[in-house]
């Protein structure tokens, strides 16, 4: 066992699956020799030199452009988009081409290849470098989206990314940077496309991804100190999506509160709760209730970005008095 | 940087080949266009009528396990490669035995098989992808070399500018060759760009060499692009090639293309690359015999091919959710 921030455990779990297979390869700016800005690369440099962890320009199109490419004929690169709102500049190789190839080539090309990104929030960075973009990711045919909220899971779901034919988006929640945990020696490998239960409750399920689960896990403790006792789902894996564990725990509760980080309209708690109607409306008890960030853009002041994003006061509050109503 | 790379000469056979396939492109692709007036094509098609010495020629400077990256003008580079012409045909009909089974299209022709890796419908988007394969190849030590084919007008994109420089810095076995057939889709390309000559006034600005070839002449074609491979397979780095052309036709099947002038489209007919190659072949040793043999059995292997697109079963609902994932299904949940 080892403590291990969520930084370092993107390092450890790409070089895992380096050590594995020499056809993983991982490119990006600067992530060689300065080991990434968010120091997600440090030490793979070292290990597997500048031909395995190669260093590009400014050029995301070219980035993506050449991981589609590699991919097609045989490597298995992790490309990173240093934040995920520079998806904006590449975005037609993510959905145009690495999204449909397969399915316009009826099979013939097989895509596996990951792409990390820091992603959402709490860093003060303004609106062109804080915004959360799964929901863009989740809305494209042809892509996984993968975000973990914890170290362990960071080790296991990039290796399950890593060894996935098809492409992953792996988005790195910022804000989590530097949280820290326990996390065992040796390999680890996850499943994509499951959800895992963090807390079990009889009162409400509080369903939450990436950089919110942390939140709505400090929110169920306040919430149970209220008598009000709360299922935390985290999603982890939007694409696919494991509603099986999902539907089960708000069917056990007949609440549902999502908490979404990324802006309002079109948030992957808007599909959760589509599917919650149609599939399990019988078994809510009450109205399904979203918490998110508003539909604005990330501000920059503290003060402000503090009240855009989901807090544990705000989720705490939304649950009480939806439950006590 | 020099030329260095020396070409292999072609003998007659060989040309004769050039011949066949120049002439296979131009007639398939005038059946293309027949059967769209049919209606058994549908959907938009954009063809290469005149363009023809450019496929032909890289296509036999290529080894067979290279990469071909094409365009939505896609049709001659992908049958230059050897992909039979029923299959394609019938791509172009929407019929299950098309290349993808009717799922991809005129736009997006793709057989790995035969190593084109893809036609691309999005301006510029495949330069970058091509680069990616060339670093594949140069990863694996293969010698294997990519070919980028695309228009005049995707040189203006931010894409091409990405993947030049990208492709020089790292010394990627690419070859990017610039079809400059004069017009942007209805405009002048000379208008909406800052140099005359669309690629080859930027390669300097990758360290490259400007080469500019009679894309209308297939062996001028043959030999720039052998000298091309020759570098990128001894680790010499990309080439940045403009071929200039015309198209005979319009920008797409929708576009009679009246912005052109009268007589540029004349003087542009007149070096139509068939009938100048058929009257090289005969002052080169080749008999008037021999090429009409050629001729009439392309317009057979054309005829066969229509009859048997046109016998494709029309793709079932079996096929619609198929492939979004390499499991080969669809699903995005348990």
């Amino acid at each position: 066992m080892a403590q291990l921030t969520f930084r370092e455990a993107i390092a450890r779990g790409i070089a895992q699956e380096m050590r594995r297979d020499e056809s993983v390869l991982a490119i990006g700016e600067d992530i060689g020799a300065a080991g990434g800005v968010f120091k997600g690369t440090v030490g793979l440099f070292e290990e597997f030199g500048p031909v395995r962890v190669r260093d590009t320009p400014i050029s995301e199109q070219a980035i993506l452009g050449a991981a589609m490419g590699a991919a097609m004929t045989g490597l298995k690169p992790i490309a990173e988009i240093m934040f995920s709102d520079f998806f904006a500049v590449c975005w037609d190789i993510v959905v145009n081409e690495i999204a449909k190839s397969r399915y316009m080539t009826n099979g013939q090309m097989t895509f596996p290849l990951v792409i990390r990104s820091g992603n959402g929030g709490g860093l003060r960075f303004g609106a062109q470098h804080s915004q959360s973009v799964e929901n863009w990711a989740m809305m494209v045919p042809g892509l996984k989206v993968v975000v973990p909220s914890n170290a362990l899971d960071v080790i296991g779901l990039m290796a399950a990314a890593v060894r996935d034919p098809d492409p992953v988006i792996f988005l790195e929640a910022k804000a989590l940077y530097a949280s820290k945990m326990e996390v065992p020696d040796g390999d680890i490998v996850d499943t994509l496309g499951t959800a895992k239960v963090l807390r079990q409750g009889t009162d409400a399920t509080v369903v939450a991804l990436g950089a919110m689960v942390p939140k709505a896990l400090k929110a169920a403790e306040e919430l149970a100190s209220m008598g009000i006792d709360c299922t935390v789902v985290d999603v982890r894996s939007l694409v696919p999506l494991d509603t099986k564990t999902i539907l089960r725990e708000i069917s056990a509760t007949g609440r549902l509160f999502t908490v979404e980080e990324n802006p309002r309209l079109c948030g992957w708690g808007g599909e959760l709760s589509s599917i919650a109607s149609e599939e399990i409306f019988y078994d809510l008890d009450g109205p399904i209730v979203r918490i998110t960030t508003p539909h604005i853009p990330l501000p920059a002041a503290d003060a402000l970005e503090d009240m855009a994003i989901p807090s544990v006061q705000r989720i705490v509050a939304t649950v009480s008095q939806s439950m006590n109503a | 940087m020099t030329t260095t790379a020396t070409v292999p000469v072609l003998d007659l056979e060989a040309k004769l080949e050039l011949y066949r396939v120049q002439v296979a492109l131009r007639q398939f692709e005038k059946r293309a266009y027949d059967l769209f007036l049919e209606n058994f094509v549908k959907g938009t098609s954009h063809l290469s009528l005149g363009q023809e010495a450019i496929a032909a020629g890289f296509a036999a400077a290529m080894r067979s396990d290279d990469y071909t990256f094409a365009t939505y003008r896609g049709h001659a580079h992908t049958l230059a490669r050897g992909v039979p012409m029923t299959p394609v045909l019938a791509e172009l009909m929407g019929r299950t035995n098309g290349l993808m089974a009717g799922k991809g299209g005129s736009m997006h022709l793709t057989s790995v098989e035969h190593g084109v890796m893809g036609s691309y419908a999005i301006i510029g988007a495949h330069l970058p992808i091509a680069c990616g394969a060339a670093w594949s190849a140069q990863y694996r030590g293969t010698e294997q070399v990519a070919v980028c084919f695309f228009g005049d007008g995707s040189t203006n994109i931010g894409a091409f500018h990405e993947a030049l420089n990208f492709a020089a810095i790292w010394k990627l076995p690419v070859v990017f060759v610039c079809e400059n057939n004069l017009w942007m889709e209805y405009t002048r390309t000379t208008e909406i760009t800052a140099v005359p000559n669309p690629a080859a006034d930027r390669a300097s600005a990758y360290g490259l060499e400007s080469i500019i070839v009679d894309g209308n002449d297939v062996d001028a074609v043959y030999e720039v692009a052998a000298a091309a491979m020759t570098r990128a397979r001894a680790g010499e780095g990309p080439s940045l090639i403009e071929a200039l052309t015309y198209r005979h036709g319009g920008h797409s099947r929708a576009d009679p293309g009246k912005y052109r002038p009268d007589e540029e489209v004349a003087e542009w007919l007149a070096k139509d690359p068939i009938p100048m190659y058929h009257a090289r072949l005969l002052t080169e040793g080749a008999t008037e015999a021999q090429l009409v043999e050629i001729e009439l059995s392309v317009a057979a292997e054309v005829e066969k091919a229509t009859e048997e697109a046109k016998a494709g079963p029309t793709p079932g609902a079996d096929l619609l959710m198929k492939d979004v994932w390499a499991d080969g299904g669809s699903a995005w949940r348990n």
